[in-house]
């Protein structure tokens, strides 16, 4: 059971964007305050920022790179440091402001600090606020919720192709049930943990296997991932469900069948996920096909916050889904 | 007599396990087998088959539309559906009696409504025929054959006493038909310019002002692609105009 009290990941971009905006609104609301018109506000709000817009960000650096070392620490520990670190960047930036001499109305170093320490104290408990609605407790029951579901037609009508094989064919009868089992235990598993992207594409390539099994010659699948790191992390069934999608709605309903291409690889420490299927009349307007798609951006957001994203585009000829996650190497909890 | 049985699917292993199971059964000639709706189409009229068990979803033409078409020959097959989910189908389905076996199939159902497969029934045909809400073909029968006329390669319909003439780039065919069923059918790849007439919005190249044999004044007509043929446009439609290019 992971604690009821934690303080966020520093080195998340969702986490450094709420800490700007809240500050920046704290900051204005200090300004409108103490100001007399709309542009007095103005004036106030420059006066404050040249001050605490440094410290802010001075802050910010000291924690993100202090971050991999503090995360393991406890609460208490980890609360008392990050609480240090702002109070020493306050009193930095004071200080140097102070020795260069610029501002000729500088508040005391005293008031800097208490304002600092307000500050960060209402920003600790912003978090804590928000750490409680995504506790683990509905964090974990929203992920079930959300495990992918496989399409019912996919299971009857590969139930259906084995069967058909069973006489003729028992060696391929027999890979096509492995490839079942395979497949379905990853779909009942409990998928709330993130897995290596190698265990993800081999459960895509089982799955293809089965596909092709009915459709033979009208699916061919071009993968481009000479350039993706294996052991990065990722929540598991993001791809599968997608291939999924491009079998269904791109594939089969083209008589002569059509390509799926898939491309993977890191960019800037990014990793981006590509799926191509052919464009038809018809295709996107399923319901099917929305679900599948929402559902997986709702993983990736429980899982990365702004880090991920996917996108859906759709040209005369092709269908894309574009998935953008993090090249995470190591666990970290959600 | 050997039963004549037509398998239309579009997957290879689920015709090839229909055909075992149909020599299990025996006494059973399988005529032919069809990949997509409009091979159903042809080889049913070609082979004239007893029965035909028809897979729903397939590429070109769905099951349910090529049911519907094959109603226009004069001894239509007993029509099997086939499939391995369709819940939205399967609920028609069983309000009208329709047959229809749940794949993975097995033997002793396959038996059971091979024995008592008949005709589609009129009733059973307007349940199936709201399954097809918009069809990819117009058919045409003419004497005993189903001509097949894409919805893409209409460029009009006008109405005609109790016929519609359906115009393509080639072809005249008349069929019958109401023009408001087929307007609400295909409302959005056809407009109304006319009373008596729909006309695809993607065949219509322009509009011009042009004086017509029992018009006093000048009538606005449309020109369209791929034909010389001209649409007049009454007045209460002439608003149209105006939104399209």
């Amino acid at each position: 059971m992971k604690n009821q009290y934690r303080l966020p990941d520093m080195r998340n971009l969702g986490v450094i964007l709420r800490i700007l905006i809240l500050v920046n609104l704290l900051l204005a609301l200090a300004a409108f305050s103490s100001s007399t018109s709309t542009s007095d506000f103005f004036l106030q709000l420059m006066r404050i920022s040249a001050l605490a817009q440094p410290t802010l960000l001075l802050g910010l650096l000291m924690l993100y790179s202090a971050e991999s070392a503090l995360q393991k620490r406890s609460f208490v520990a980890h609360l008392m440091t990050s609480f240090t670190i702002v109070m020493v960047s306050s009193c930095a930036v004071h200080q140097l402001f102070a020795a260069s001499g610029i501002f000729s109305d500088l508040p005391s170093l005293g008031r800097v600090l208490l304002s600092s320490a307000s500050i960060f104290t209402i920003c600790v408990y912003y978090f804590q606020l928000l750490h409680r609605a995504h506790s683990p407790a509905v964090m974990e029951a929203r992920l079930q919720a959300l495990q992918a579901r496989i399409r019912p037609h996919f299971l009857f009508n590969s139930i259906n192709a084995v069967l058909s094989l069973i006489r003729s064919q028992p060696k391929q009868a027999e890979n096509a049930l492995q490839d079942m089992a395979d497949l379905f235990r990853v779909l009942m598993a409990d998928n709330r943990e993130l897995v290596p992207l190698a265990q993800e594409i081999g459960l895509s390539r089982q799955y293809l296997a089965l596909e092709k099994l009915r459709l033979n010659e009208r699916l061919n699948v071009h993968w481009q991932v000479d350039n993706m790191p294996p052991d990065a992390l990722i929540p598991p069934l993001i791809l599968q469900p997608l291939i999924e999608n491009a079998v269904y709605h791109g594939v089969e309903p083209l008589a002569e069948g059509g390509t799926i291409s898939i491309q993977i690889y890191t960019q800037a420490n990014e990793i981006h996920l590509i799926l191509k299927n052919p464009n038809h009349a018809q295709t996107q307007l399923h319901q099917g096909n929305k679900m599948a798609l929402n559902n997986i951006k709702e993983r990736l957001a429980l899982h990365f916050d702004l880090e991920a994203s996917l996108t859906s585009t759709q040209n005369q000829a092709e269908y894309i889904v574009h998935i953008r996650l993090p090249h995470q190497r190591n666990r970290r909890s959600v | 007599m050997m039963l004549k049985v037509l398998i239309a699917d579009d997957e290879t292993p689920a015709r090839s396990r229909l055909k075992d199971l149909l020599t299990d059964i025996g006494n059973i000639e399988v005529c032919g087998e069809a990949s997509n709706g409009i091979e159903v189409i042809t080889l049913a009229e070609k082979l004239k088959p007893d029965v035909l068990l028809l897979d729903i979803r397939m590429p070109k033409m769905d099951g349910i539309e090529a049911a519907r078409h094959l109603q226009t020959l004069a001894q239509p097959p007993a029509v099997i559906f086939t499939t391995a989910y369709d819940t939205h189908a399967l609920a028609a389905f069983e309000m009208s009696a329709v047959d229809y076996l749940l794949k993975p199939i097995r033997l002793e159902r396959l038996q059971v409504a091979l024995h008592k497969a008949g005709k589609l029934l009129p009733t059973q045909l307007s349940e199936i025929n709201k399954l097809s809400a918009k069809r990819t073909h117009l058919s045409i029968s003419e004497r005993g054959r189903i001509s097949l006329v894409p919805v893409a390669e209409i460029i009009y319909l006008r109405a005609e006493l109790k016929y519609v003439t359906v115009r393509t780039a080639q072809h005249e065919y008349l069929i019958e038909a109401s023009l408001t069923q087929l307007e609400q059918e295909f409302g959005n790849t056809f407009i109304r310019l006319h009373r008596n007439c729909l006309v695809a919005v993607a065949y219509i190249s322009g509009y011009e002002k042009r004086s017509i044999a029992g018009h006093q004044e000048k009538q606005w007509v449309a020109l369209l692609k791929d034909v010389p043929d001209t649409v007049i446009i009454s007045r209460r439609q002439q608003h149209l105009i105006r939104h399209t290019p």
